[in-house]
């Protein structure tokens, strides 16, 4: 199908989410759309799915304007859309997640829509099990089934924005064959990421927003210097990792054992020391999650103890770890990191240990104003948490971690950041070690791992490999033990 | 003056809904065969027509305030506290119990009254704390839990008034043997009404208030009634805050019911709550949490309660007409908010 989006305008109060944008995209075509966080790609999607109406500007497919006053409308007229932040059904089972929004008879057939679950996802090979609840689920799987979901309604004009946040290597290669597939039968793909190498690998061609407005387009082959010089108006410098200098242990975690309803974890034993960021890289739900989720207090574990700074915190609840100085960042960022429905300088009040009764407000403000500018967030003190756009909640998220900090457990720290942001995360990561505290992350970018990794721990299946060096492991040997090759032999060194 | 000009703002807003619960009470009463416009005159009059009755929509008004500015403590933290009926009643049996220990004291009145008080706060609060307890430990959503607990409450107080604490000879319905006169908070002449009453339902009014807008407590509170699982990640003692709003809440209701006993009714007797839990959670739903709405909506609750009482002897009309009446206005001030925000949702 043929899209043309026309001089679309969309306005938040005074912030200009799109400024007059006009992108004609023909059917067949995987359209990349790239820009800085807070640049406005997100909103020109929403718009174009139906999710957000346009203040001005006209939206035609083939050639017929239409007006969406629903997303339903456009999923009826073939437009999907996947978000950033998954839209869907948490208290549902995976199986209701999959057969909501569609048009079906009143009793829809479950083992159909079984069958067509099992089969899609095991062309990509994603393991979800359509019984379990979708809570369980990262967000990495929640966006694998929403993946399944838009493709199994046969839209023509599938939107993804940022669907590589949550997937392995392996399985980014199946979405992109499929993708690829798609496109060749004349659907229209639309492809917001932050990441440059896929974009470049994948689209037919790429646009640029930059502060609401269409900055340039490209066609391959694609130049990486102009399209960031595109996206950032400016050069951007990526700060080199210095070797740590690992001081004494910090985190101790000796024969320790947890278990979730999928998975127990294999005895680990594992030292993590001040200043030392350390890795931990496998296929989602393999257990690194379950690790960070015990180091934080926030699973019980069955055997083991961990220690932290020699203190014994086995079995201790998050807010006695928190007192410790451990911190935990979690994924979900709307779900389970931020208030929605809060402000940057109410959360700063939040996370301070209340030594004052009454709410100091010109002081929180300041407070606010200061970390927005160190931490570059577009948006204002009293801008809510749901209102920035997903990189800037990312990056306010980081904010509110204070020193002294001993222990911080992050997942996908850059989850959603562009390039500049990610950077600058890692800058500020980096910060808090040479401050004394260590770092245990989990990632499902292998590159991330490798470029700010001291060490790397892989898991599969609940096993963990021995700490490996980033500079002596290349990509490959990574990418076989986290599709579970090579483990014996490891097992056996 | 911008406060002002917001609270102007609100009122419009709310405005539509309620001329709508107007319209549809009148309809009601077409069809009962009543005059809407004489309906609403008694209502009027039952309630402001002279002074002894302004003083009776008062003497509704000072526990009705306390119960409500308890409820938004436990609505701002994102709980339903159905129990507060419950509360109410264990205040009032906590507050009655102290007094028959202490009324043959060697004590000063005011001393009895303020152990009564503190009782009665600590019995609501107990009580409450025992729904929040249920959802804590147990994962008993706090609905269920505290509809058991009023149904626990109501059967204690009735086994109290027909058990140990009948009247000498037989006990009834009309409650336990009264207290002393020197145990009553004074009323102004010629009225039920007391001063403490109101005193002690501006003063809940106004620290819930300056609870929630201006402490860092009451920020706590609300971040952890809008994401519970943030805020306990984001280090904020998410549980413990559960149980606090909890306490606070029925703190207050035992304050109603102390009213109740030592103001109203000078004993116990079985439905000493006069329903007032279940009227003040109709109040915090119209006001949603905003305190500095809590005082004229509860004078306007009030004066309908008041008013109805009227009706049967004026216009041979059932007084249930009222809760009938203070039924639709909740309906229709929710049902305007809900066609605004789909409104204002729509893309
Ligand atoms: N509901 C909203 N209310 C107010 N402002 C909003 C809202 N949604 C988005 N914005 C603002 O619009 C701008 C564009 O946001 P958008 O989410 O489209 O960015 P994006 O390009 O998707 O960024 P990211 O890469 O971080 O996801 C941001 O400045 C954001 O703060
Ligand atoms: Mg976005």
């Amino acid at each position: 199908m043929d899209i043309t989006l026309q001089d679309i305008r969309k306005t938040f109060g005074r912030v200009i989410a799109c400024d007059r944008v006009t992108l004609a995209v023909p059917g067949g075509t995987i359209q990349g759309l790239l820009g800085e966080n807070g640049a406005g790609k997100s909103t020109l999607m929403k718009i174009l799915s139906g999710f957000l109406r346009p203040d001005s500007g006209e939206i035609r497919l083939d050639g017929t304007p239409v007006i969406f006053r629903h997303p339903a409308d456009a999923v009826r007229t073939g437009v999907g859309m996947l978000h950033q932040d998954p839209l869907d059904y948490p208290t549902l089972t995976v199986l209701e997640n999959f057969m909501s929004g569609r048009p079906e008879r009143f009793f829809p057939s479950r083992s159909a829509a079984t069958r067509r679950l099992r089969e899609l996802a095991g062309t990509f090979g994603f393991a979800i099990d359509p019984r379990a609840c979708l809570d369980t689920l990262t967000v990495g799987e929640r966006q694998q089934l929403e993946i399944l979901r838009l493709l199994s309604l046969d839209v023509r004009v599938l939107i993804l924005d940022e669907p590589t946040t949550g997937i392995s290597a392996a399985q980014k290669a199946q979405l992109f064959e499929t993708l690829r597939r798609l496109a060749v039968e004349g659907r229209t793909v639309l492809f917001v990421s932050h990441k440059l190498e896929e974009v470049e690998s994948l689209c037919h061609r790429v646009a640029v927003l930059r502060s609401g407005a269409l900055a340039g387009a490209q066609v391959p082959p694609y130049t990486t210097a102009e399209l960031v010089a595109l996206m950032f108006g400016r050069p951007i410098v990526f700060p080199q990792r210095e070797p740590a200098a690992p001081g004494r242990p910090v985190l101790e975690l000796r024969a320790l054992s947890a278990m979730d309803d999928r998975l127990r974890l294999a005895p680990l034993d594992f030292d993590l020391r001040a200043g030392e960021v350390v890795g931990l890289a496998g296929l989602t739900g393999s257990g690194q999650r379950l690790l960070l989720r015990t180091c934080a207090g926030l699973v019980r574990p069955v055997a083991g103890t961990v220690r932290v700074n020699g203190r014994d915190l086995t079995g201790q609840v998050y807010p006695s770890c928190r007192r410790h100085g451990v911190v935990f960042v979690p994924t979900a960022r709307l779900e389970e990191g931020l208030i929605g429905d809060m402000n940057l300088s109410e959360h700063l009040l939040l996370v301070q240990p209340p030594r004052r009764l009454f709410i100091d407000r010109p002081r929180a403000l300041e407070a606010a104003e200061e970390r927005i500018r160190d931490f570059a967030i577009r948006g204002s003190p009293d801008s809510l948490m749901r209102e920035l756009s997903g990189g800037n909640q990312q990056r306010a998220l980081l904010s509110l971690l204070a020193p002294p900090l001993a222990l911080i457990l992050i997942e996908e720290p850059t989850r959603g950041l562009d390039l500049e942001s990610a950077a600058a995360v890692w800058t500020r990561l980096r910060a808090h070690c040479r401050a004394g505290a260590a770092i245990l992350f989990l990632s499902s970018d292998l590159d991330e791992i490798r470029a700010h990794s001291d060490r790397i721990v892989v898991f599969f299946c609940g096993r963990s490999s021995p700490p490996l060096d980033p500079s002596r492991t290349d990509r490959e040997e990574l990418g076989r033990l986290i599709g579970g090759k090579g483990w014996d032999r490891e097992a056996a060194g | 003056m911008i406060r002002a000009r917001v609270l102007c703002q609100q009122a419009g807003r709310q405005a539509g809904g309620v001329i709508l619960a107007l319209l549809a009470a009148s309809g009601l009463l077409l069809l009962a065969g009543a005059s809407p416009v004489e309906v609403f005159r008694q209502i009027g009059l039952g309630a402001f027509g002279s002074v002894t009755r302004l003083a009776d929509v008062l003497v509704v008004w000072g526990p009705l305030a306390l119960v409500t500015a308890g409820l938004l403590v436990t609505f701002a933290a994102g709980l339903w506290n159905i129990g507060i009926e419950g509360q109410i009643v264990m205040g009032a049996i906590g507050v009655t119990g102290s007094l028959r220990l202490l009324q043959d004291a060697p004590l000063p009145a005011w001393a009895v009254l303020s152990v009564a008080l503190a009782a009665g706060m600590m019995a609501g609060a107990a009580w409450a704390m025992l729904s929040g307890l249920l959802k804590t430990v147990g994962g008993v959503n706090e609905i269920f839990g505290g509809l058991g607990l009023n149904f626990i409450a109501s059967a204690l107080i009735l086994w109290l008034i027909f058990g140990p604490w009948k009247r000498p000879g037989i006990g009834s319905m009309s409650g336990t043997e009264p207290f002393p006169d020197s145990l009553w908070l004074p009323a102004l002449a010629g009225t039920r009404l007391s001063f403490w009453s109101v005193a002690l339902g501006l003063a809940a009014v106004g620290a819930v208030a300056l609870l929630l807008s201006r402490t860092v407590l009451g920020l706590r509170l609300k971040a952890v009634g809008r994401n519970f699982r943030a805020a306990y990640l984001l280090g904020v003692p998410a549980w413990r805050h559960l149980l606090l709003a909890f306490g606070l809440c029925g703190a207050l209701a035992g304050v109603a019911g102390f009213v109740q006993v030592t103001a109203v009714y000078h004993r116990l007797i079985p439905s000493i709550s006069s329903g007032y839990g279940f009227l003040g959670l109709m109040v915090a739903l119209i006001i949603r949490c905003r305190a500095a709405w809590v005082a004229p909506v509860a004078v306007f609750f009030a004066a309908i309660t008041i008013g109805g009482i009227q009706l049967p002897i004026a216009l041979q009309l059932d007084s249930s007409l009222s809760g009938v009446l203070q039924g639709l206005l909740v309906l229709g001030v929710l049902f305007s908010d809900g066609l605004r925000h789909r409104a204002a949702a729509r893309p």
